[in-house]
């Protein structure tokens, strides 16, 4: 797909692939056939730039065909470069922009409880994120107002543009800074299907506290010259890459 | 020192002293809460001052006190328009233009959601806080974001009314709303609507197009010049954004003279708007009367009108100078 479109983030779409999978396939309440349904919990991609992942799942689930997917980033798709709501159907926020997911997902969480709904509203933010204000003012903004209908998974893939996390603006301690805004913190491997779906249903049992699951991930997963390969942070593969990556990541 | 909460002192009697659009602006909201369970506020810990808080005592389970946080403050509201809420997000109108433009522009505008944007203590009429809360800019921020519709209400009558119509449409709105307390213009009877302006005054010299404060400093214009033997339309342009192309490119050609006047800077607001229409429909002579390219200071609401050239004395002479380039 990135390939095809010959630009994009195929880094961070790994990485975050296993837990997008986990969401769409097992966590989420939601009616593919029916995107708007008002009941539906609500998927957030705060980290936009892994709109390949999100999309695979959303193709994947029925959202629209598996052969769109190859639009990507072409004029006139759907699917957009970073995701966009009111474009494509299933995108349940216009992110890209860093750092504004976890504020819309707790606006959604307390529509949820006003109307005296149960749905729930999942965030994924990058760890890169956290560099963004924004994130920490969501952060104070769910604690205060004990909302438990949101949870926010950190793709810790300890990368970000322009090199490692730590080297670029330390966001190490990350458990301890979410413990002191008073969330409930719950640490994984985010590639272990079973402990991802563990710490959602930990996740949804919380109660007058937001939840944030810190998946330790791998950037590039699964494809060996991609693993914490910086390079592939925002570039396609060429055709030779994209065939051994696909080799890859069927076996 | 005069208060900037009284200006100006001397009334005519027809345009008796009222509340401040940001009073409206609480009282219509309040009313809202009533009328439609979907109505939900935010605030930024500024409700004493845009009036939110009036909401906010009546309705405490849909008010959500953000603190000091502008941009989750826009983004949460985003996310409660999303699921049929109709948020009203209210700020001084520089910190939720400038601090949350990205959140206005991405949460907000691109997805097309539902959220009212109020902005209070906008332009310079504030007063004496100064240059950082003083916002001359946020009509042409506002402006900027596709889909957005821009208000900027002239008095409390006006501002109800469009309060309760910005509620009533559908997409995001921006309300400007001001500190001080203004002259009633229209009556309580009046009826508005989004993207229609309103001619105050008819006259076949010149027309004064204004918005927001302004409004009240152009119908004083008129009646000085009207003194001087010079007849001048006064035209309330209460929304900016869609802004009513027909009333502007109609008293062009009925006066063949236009002054625009705004609380605002001269380029991105009102003037640079009326120009942009004039000069694709009906290129006519026009002047500008508005804060040229500088940030204000702190001093009375009727001390920075004097310094930063927004008297009717100002839009006088503005006139003046229009007419000489009138063909």
């Amino acid at each position: 797909m990135i390939a095809e479109a010959n630009s994009g983030h195929p880094g961070g779409s790994l990485s975050a692939t296993d837990i997008i999978t986990a969401l769409y396939f097992n966590i989420l309440r939601h009616r593919p056939s029916d995107p708007e349904w008002e009941d539906r919990d609500r998927f957030i991609l705060s980290k936009g730039h892994a709109a390949p992942a999100l999309y695979s799942a959303l193709a994947r689930t029925g959202y629209f065909p598996v052969s769109q997917l190859a639009t990507l980033r072409k004029l006139g798709s759907p699917l957009q470069g970073h995701p966009e709501k009111g474009k494509l159907a299933g995108a349940e926020a216009s992110t890209g922009s860093l750092g504004q997911g976890v504020s819309i997902g707790a606006g959604i969480a307390l529509a949820s409880r006003l109307d005296h709904k149960d749905y729930r509203a999942y965030v994924l933010m990058g760890d890169g994120e956290s560099n963004e204000g924004q994130v920490w003012e969501a952060a104070l903004f769910a604690a205060h107002y004990k909302i438990d209908h949101l949870t926010v998974i950190l793709d810790r893939n300890r990368q970000q543009l322009d090199g490692w996390t730590e080297e670029i603006l330390n966001t190490d301690s990350l458990a301890e800074k979410w413990r002191a805004f008073q969330w409930h913190v719950i640490e994984i491997d985010g590639h272990n299907m079973e402990a991802i779906l563990n710490a959602f249903h930990e996740a949804q049992s919380v109660l007058e506290k937001p939840t944030i699951i810190i998946a330790h991930t791998t950037k590039g997963k699964g494809v060996s010259f991609m693993e914490n390969n910086l390079e592939f942070h925002g570039m396609a593969p060429n055709k030779e890459q994209t065939i051994l990556a696909l080799q890859e990541l069927s076996a | 020192m005069k208060s900037a909460k009284e200006l100006p002192k001397e009334l005519p009697q027809k345009w008796p002293m009222g509340k401040a659009t940001r009073d409206a602006y609480g009282e219509a909201l309040l009313a809202l809460g009533h009328e439609d369970a979907r109505i939900v506020a935010v605030d930024a810990d500024l409700s004493k001052s845009t009036k939110s808080n009036l909401f906010a005592k009546t309705y405490p389970d849909r008010f959500f006190n953000c603190g000091i946080a502008e941009a989750n403050m826009v983004s949460v509201a985003a996310g409660l328009a999303s699921c049929g809420k109709i948020p009203f997000a209210s700020s001084f109108a520089s910190f939720l233009l400038c601090k949350s433009f990205d959140q206005l522009r991405m949460s907000v505008a691109n997805p097309n959601l539902n959220v009212k944007v109020v902005g209070s203590h906008s332009g310079i009429s504030l007063g004496e806080d100064g240059a950082s809360q003083q916002s001359v800019e946020d009509l042409a921020l506002a402006c900027a974001l596709p889909k957005f519709t821009v208000i900027s209400p002239s008095d409390e009558v006006s501002c109800k009314a469009l309060v309760h119509l910005a509620a009533k449409h559908i997409g995001p709105v921006y309300i400007r709303t001001c500190r001080p307390k203004t002259p009633k213009l229209y009556s309580d009877q009046e009826t508005f609507q989004i993207g229609v302006a309103k001619k105050l005054i008819e006259g076949s010299d010149v027309t004064l197009i204004a918005t927001g404060l302004m409004v009240y400093n152009a119908l004083l214009a008129s009646e000085i010049l009207k003194e001087g033997g010079i007849s001048a339309a006064v035209i309330d342009i209460h929304t900016l954004k869609p802004i009513d192309e027909t009333a502007i490119i109609s008293a062009a050609v009925a006066t063949g003279a236009i002054v625009t006047i705004e609380e605002h800077l001269l380029l991105g607001g009102l003037g640079s708007r009326v120009a942009h229409i004039l000069s694709q429909h009906k290129p006519t002579p026009m002047v500008s009367v508005g804060i040229n390219d500088t940030y204000a200071e702190s001093g009375s609401a009727e001390e920075l009108f004097e310094k930063y050239g927004l008297t009717p004395e100002h839009i006088v002479l503005a006139a003046n100078q229009v007419l000489k380039h009138k063909i």
